[in-house]
């Protein structure tokens, strides 16, 4: 059989690249490989301050290119990224979370060990061999370019336009933070642990993810979403390879947002994982993936949306069902800010549900509010310690408010902000998403919605009630570390946003607003 | 021969793999199942491009692999990690996380 494949011409035409918006990309991507020289070439002494340059120098020139580039919406790079408002809107907000999340990074007070990474990681928890590093302070600096290429791999996800790039894409921003969640410099077993389930989980949805794809493929004869989309809209190839693959590659991008009956991996990772390295990946990837998940399911499966919205709809609820009971029951606080982070999923999910661009809009506003809380607030869990490292108990948290009324206040308005109370970010956010759902017919969603936020409100403010109105336990020995002048300026960032935006929510509502609408 | 048989055959292997990570004990056999559904992703691939007549299911299969290979490296260091600490690559025992 001698069947005569396309483009066998002899020759492969060379790619048009539109290097002005693939720039920040581009230069994260650069960044992260200059890091690597770094760790290779230069001695021990000099790496910490190169690494800060190249890292923070990175992500300036790549914000600075992103405003350069042109505001026309087009596809980019052959057809694998698209460029238009959200994915401009995304890159912007991913980037600027990155720079506050390691800004968190560089903090060298808070841990009397210098940072909250281990000296070496492949040394043996607890061996003599990392007694040493310890002693001689020995810093790992690893962690940046390390960093950066996840970074990179945030910025192409939600802006991909193939399932090629999106997979691509997925698998460049997991792969180094499963390593990075398992650096801990404190509770190493819990860390290395929280790094293999990640992995381990990671890739098994990951492989889900491209089987779903490769149907997809078969069924369209196309990777590309708007090819996808008018295959589906003609109908014409098998309904079962659709819709299967519809379900595989929904079961990969759900798992990286930590939507039920895929979150199991959340609150383990977010406990075990160092907590700059969670502050960073809660924000960030939350942000890149749902960018993915609502340009898949908006452009390539909007034309068979009968088929996988009430899907949808029962995730939605289930995942905000699910993160708000287990948050209740949690009595450490990493774990139930990742199950709050797990009902999070689910309120944006409506917003998935809504179908509509009034829908977009409110998942970006409503991921810029989420984004710049949880890094605040795992900035807070940073400075809170005992003996052992961080407090992460809850009953250590008791009487804080009496010790340090500034730390347990702005603790308070992150939490709050998460809860959806007026006049900070959270209410806004909440209402943009709830009334985007209910103007698309979903109303049943928006009540189920509703009352799990008034159940979340619950255990937010049982943590403000343990710090402000209940006496420590005695012989506690909980306090708080005077934290670095940039782990300061990342929370005030965090605080200013939280608050600027519960005030003065139309700046960010009509930013969102404009950035609207996909390209296809 | 019908090329949807390769199909069938893919989306065995790909089962296999599935339940394998679900009832497998070992890190590395675990992480093995993992590679057999990429593997059975790459299969379908390239027998749809083979029946499509198109060329790109042929490039993701070669994207495919050499993100494998990236996992594999990634994915050994963080189990050769555990096994030094705990003598033992065994999922069960990694279970000091939880509520």
């Amino acid at each position: 059989m001698s069947t005569v494949l396309a483009a066998t011409d002899g020759l492969f035409p060379a790619p048009v690249l539109e290097y002005k918006e693939l720039a920040p990309v581009l230069i994260v991507l650069g960044a992260a490989t200059l890091g690597v020289l770094i760790e290779a070439f230069l001695p021990r002494t000099l790496r910490f301050r190169a690494q800060l340059v190249v890292t923070f120098g990175g992500l300036g020139l790549a914000l600075a290119a992103l405003f350069l580039a042109g505001e026309q919406n087009s596809i980019l790079a052959e057809g694998a990224i698209a460029w238009d408002g959200p994915a401009r809107f995304l890159q912007g907000l991913i980037l600027v979370l990155a720079v506050v999340a390691f800004l968190l990074f560089t903090d060298r007070k808070i841990d009397p060990g210098r940072d909250a990474f281990a000296p070496r990681v492949s040394a043996v928890p607890g061996s003599p061999e990392e007694q040493v590093l310890t002693q001689k302070l020995i810093q790992q600096t690893e962690v940046y370019p390390l960093a950066l290429f996840s970074l990179s791999g945030m910025l192409l996800f939600p802006a991909s336009n193939d399932l090629l790039m999106m997979f691509v894409a997925l698998e460049v921003l997991s792969l180094p933070l499963y390593l990075l969640a398992g650096m801990a410099r404190r509770r190493r077993l819990l860390s290395q642990e929280a790094a293999l389930k990640y992995f381990l989980l990671g890739a098994y949805s990951s492989a889900f993810f491209l089987f779903g794809a490769a149907l997809i493929y078969g069924y369209a004869n196309s990777l590309r979403f708007s090819v996808i989309a008018a295959a589906t809209a003609s109908g014409t190839s098998s309904e079962a390879l659709l819709l299967a693959g519809i379900g595989l590659i929904a079961v990969g991008l759900l798992f990286k947002i930590g939507a039920a009956p895929f979150h199991e991996w959340t609150p383990d990772v977010y406990q075990g994982a160092p907590t700059v390295v969670t502050a960073f990946m809660a924000a960030t990837t939350k942000v890149a993936a749902f960018g993915a998940l609502v340009r898949i399911f908006y452009v390539a499966f909007g034309p068979v949306r009968d088929q996988w919205l009430p899907l949808m709809w029962v995730i939605s609820a289930l995942t905000m069902v699910v993160g708000v009971l287990f948050a209740l029951t949690q009595q450490e606080i990493k774990r139930m800010l990742a199950y709050s982070s797990i009902a999070h999923a689910g309120f944006l999910l409506t917003g998935v549900v809504a179908l509509s661009p009034k829908g977009v809009s409110a998942i970006l506003f409503y991921l810029v509010t989420y984004g710049f809380a949880t890094i605040g607030a795992f900035g807070v869990v940073m400075l809170v310690r005992d003996g052992a490292g961080e407090a992460s108990h809850l009953s250590a948290w008791a009487g804080l408010g009496k010790r340090s009324p500034g730390v347990a206040a702005l603790f308070s308005l992150f939490l709050l902000a998460m809860a959806g109370i007026p006049l900070t970010s959270g209410f806004p956010a909440k209402f943009a998403v709830f009334s985007a759902a209910s103007a698309s017919g979903a109303s049943w969603l928006v009540l189920i919605g509703v009352l799990t936020s008034a159940v979340a409100g619950f255990f937010y403010v049982r943590v403000i009630v343990l710090m402000f109105f209940t006496d420590p336990q005695p012989g506690q020995t909980t306090t708080v570390a005077i934290p670095s002048l940039a782990t300061a300026l990342a929370l005030a960032v965090c605080a200013g946003v939280t608050v600027v935006l519960g005030v003065f929510p139309q700046i960010g509502l009509e930013v969102a607003d404009r950035a609207s609408l996909f390209v296809r | 021969m019908n090329p949807m048989n390769y199909i069938y055959l893919s989306a065995a292997l790909f089962a296999i793999g599935a339940f394998g990570v679900l009832f497998r004990r070992n890190a590395i056999v675990v992480f093995m199942c993992i590679e057999l559904m990429l593997n059975a992703a790459n299969l379908a691939f390239v027998v749809f491009a083979r029946i499509n007549g198109t060329l790109d299911g042929q490039v993701v299969a070669f994207f495919v692999m050499v993100v494998a290979a990236a996992e594999v490296v990634i994915g050994l260091a963080i189990i050769m990690a555990i096994f030094a600490t705990r003598r033992s690559a065994s999922i069960d025992e990694a279970n000091l996380l939880r509520s």
